[in-house]
């Protein structure tokens, strides 16, 4: 079995963001990046299933500028096979990610493509089911447990009040939830063997895909900032607060 | 032309996200109509036609629906979909796993987890783990939104009489199938929209300590939450997950209960309107979000509290 699996350079997942003081976005200059978690948590199911014999090859993406094979490189570091960069300038919506994955599927054919449900930035939570629309695959997203039964995909998803099993037929979509598995630390060997793996880069010209926007971001504003209020003595006067001053009991 | 709600329900009765995404459907102005997509769904039809501001009901009854599969489901919903401005579902699980699909086949951009309307093309909703709010605005003939329910004040459930009409199309993709589901069964109300929640984080120190909290939360007819930290430790399971990766709350009163206040947690829990924090660990970044804070060792404070209410 081949799989593709997407990786994206987002903003480390410790780091605070700030808006920009002309409110035009977040402000990511000088800002730590890293791999979006639920990205290492693709890329370690991918090589899991590699290490129980059930793949053969993994192939990493990712779309955007250059900077981005930093983390197509930790994905070769973790056990992907090779690598593949979308060169972007900017990044583009989920839709035109989904369709420049989708071109990258046409070509490499593989029988699974694991993504992160979503990545930590725009919190979009799209990509993986918009890339199963444009491949009419079967989608499992939210997915908290993977297991190939009789040339099925069976997976265990994460939703509202528990947790419900799906059964895809092959190829398939898998996007991943936290709990799937925890993500191995790359070895400083194997960051080295990395360096020599096969990088290649594409562009959406070669790929057949314009890169249409569908949304204009007009503002980005800094949340409104909560009050901190006041610590009270004992429980009985906190019960007596939430009585008569918030009323809320 | 008119706003399509998909409706959230079981086969049996309608989710009460729905009621709140009907009510942000309700702020872009126009005749709303309420997809009902499921198996044996007629009490859900019958409830959805109560809602006042509903002008019609599309009941779409047939096995291939049952699960809310998507591949089904988004054929469906992306062939309804043309005729309509507006496509909106609830930002819980199942509209999240559908509506991007539906918007990939209308070759259209997805709006997720709106909790503001600007206008009918612009909405705002919040990225990075709710640390910033973006204004963005839709350049597409058809707008595909999730809702945030807790950021929408509710339609009432009764006291409409829409139109309930039959849809006979069915659309089987024939790639997935429905094997099976755990649900987490429990009298207390749903964390989304319970008026009080009551969490529990990592200071709980193991699953058996979390009936402290539901013995409190049935005192206060709550919901009871966990954060990340708790989940991550195996303490409870996933979908009591208060937080940027779980679940969004905006509850009347939340009460935080050893949680120290990370981000993640915060993004999931700071629009509440009460915030009760109680922690023993003064410095914790809870308190500095808390409408009331309470310095204590939980395992005293909170027997005390469930007994003086």
């Amino acid at each position: 079995m081949k799989i593709l699996v997407t990786v994206k350079r987002v903003i480390d997942y410790n780091v605070k963001v700030r808006v920009k003081a002309d409110q035009s976005d977040v402000d990511l200059a000088n800002v730590k990046m890293a791999m979006n978690p639920f990205c290492e948590i693709a890329v370690e199911a991918a090589v899991r299933l590699k290490e129980a014999g059930i793949a053969t090859e993994i192939v990493a993406v990712s779309v955007g500028p250059s900077a981005c094979q930093e983390q197509i490189r930790t994905a070769l570091a973790l056990g992907a096979d090779r690598g593949i960069q979308i060169d972007t300038a900017e990044l583009p919506e989920s839709l035109v990610v989904a369709k420049l994955l989708a071109a990258v599927v046409a070509a490499e054919q593989p029988d699974l493509v694991i993504l992160g449900k979503q990545s930590i930035d725009a919190d979009n939570n799209q990509t993986g089911q918009m890339l199963a629309a444009l491949l009419d695959w079967p989608q499992a997203t939210f997915a908290s447990a993977l297991a190939l039964q009789e040339g099925c995909l069976e997976v265990t998803r994460e939703i509202d009040g528990g947790l419900q099993t799906l059964s895809l037929a092959l190829p398939a979509i898998v996007t991943t939830d936290l709990r799937l598995n925890e993500p191995r630390y790359a070895s400083l060997p194997n960051i080295m063997k990395a360096k020599k793996k096969p990088l290649e880069v594409r562009t959406p010209a070669e790929l057949g895909v314009v890169l249409k926007a569908h949304t204009r971001l007009l503002k980005v504003e800094a949340p409104a900032e909560r009050q901190g209020g006041i610590k009270v003595g004992s429980v009985s006067e906190l019960v007596e607060k939430l009585k008569s001053e918030a009323k809320v009991i | 032309m008119a706003i399509l709600v998909i409706a959230e329900h079981d086969n049996r009765t309608l989710k009460g996200a729905t009621l709140n995404t009907l009510g942000a459907a309700a702020l872009l102005g126009g005749e709303v109509h309420l997809l009902v997509a499921g198996r044996s769904c007629g009490a859900v039809a019958a409830q959805a036609a109560a809602i006042p501001g509903v002008s019609k009901v599309l009941v779409a009854d047939a096995a291939v629906y049952e699960h809310q599969l998507a591949e089904n489901l988004a054929r469906l919903v992306a062939a309804l979909g043309k005729t309509y401005s507006h496509l909106l579902a609830p930002a819980g699980s199942a509209g999240k796993n559908l509506m991007p699909r539906v918007a990939a086949l209308l070759d259209v951009a997805q709006l997720s987890d709106i909790v503001g309307v600007v206008s009918p093309n612009t909405f705002r909703r919040p990225i990075y783990a709710g640390n910033a709010i973006a204004t963005v605005q839709s350049l597409d003939p058809v707008v595909v939104a999730t809702v945030r329910a807790s950021a929408f004040d509710p339609l009432p459930a009764e006291g409409g009489s829409a139109v309930v009409e039959s849809l006979s199309a069915v659309h089987d993709a024939g790639t997935s199938r429905f094997v099976g589901e755990e649900l987490a069964k429990s009298d207390r109300p749903e964390l989304g929209s319970a008026r009080i929640v009551v969490s529990g984080g990592r200071g709980l120190g193991s699953g058996e300590n979390f009936a402290l909290l539901e013995t409190l939360a049935d005192k206060l007819g709550a919901a009871v939450g966990a954060s990340r930290a708790a989940v991550d430790a195996g303490f409870v399971a996933n979908d009591m997950q208060v937080g940027q990766t779980g679940k969004i709350v905006a509850p009347e009163l939340y009460i935080a209960v050893g949680i120290s206040g990370a981000i993640q947690h915060l993004a999931g829990m700071k629009d509440s309107k009460v915030i009760v924090a109680i922690n023993k660990d003064a410095e914790a970044p809870i308190f500095q979000i808390a409408d009331y804070g309470l310095v204590a060792d939980l395992f005293e404070a909170v027997p005390e509290l469930e007994k003086a209410l």
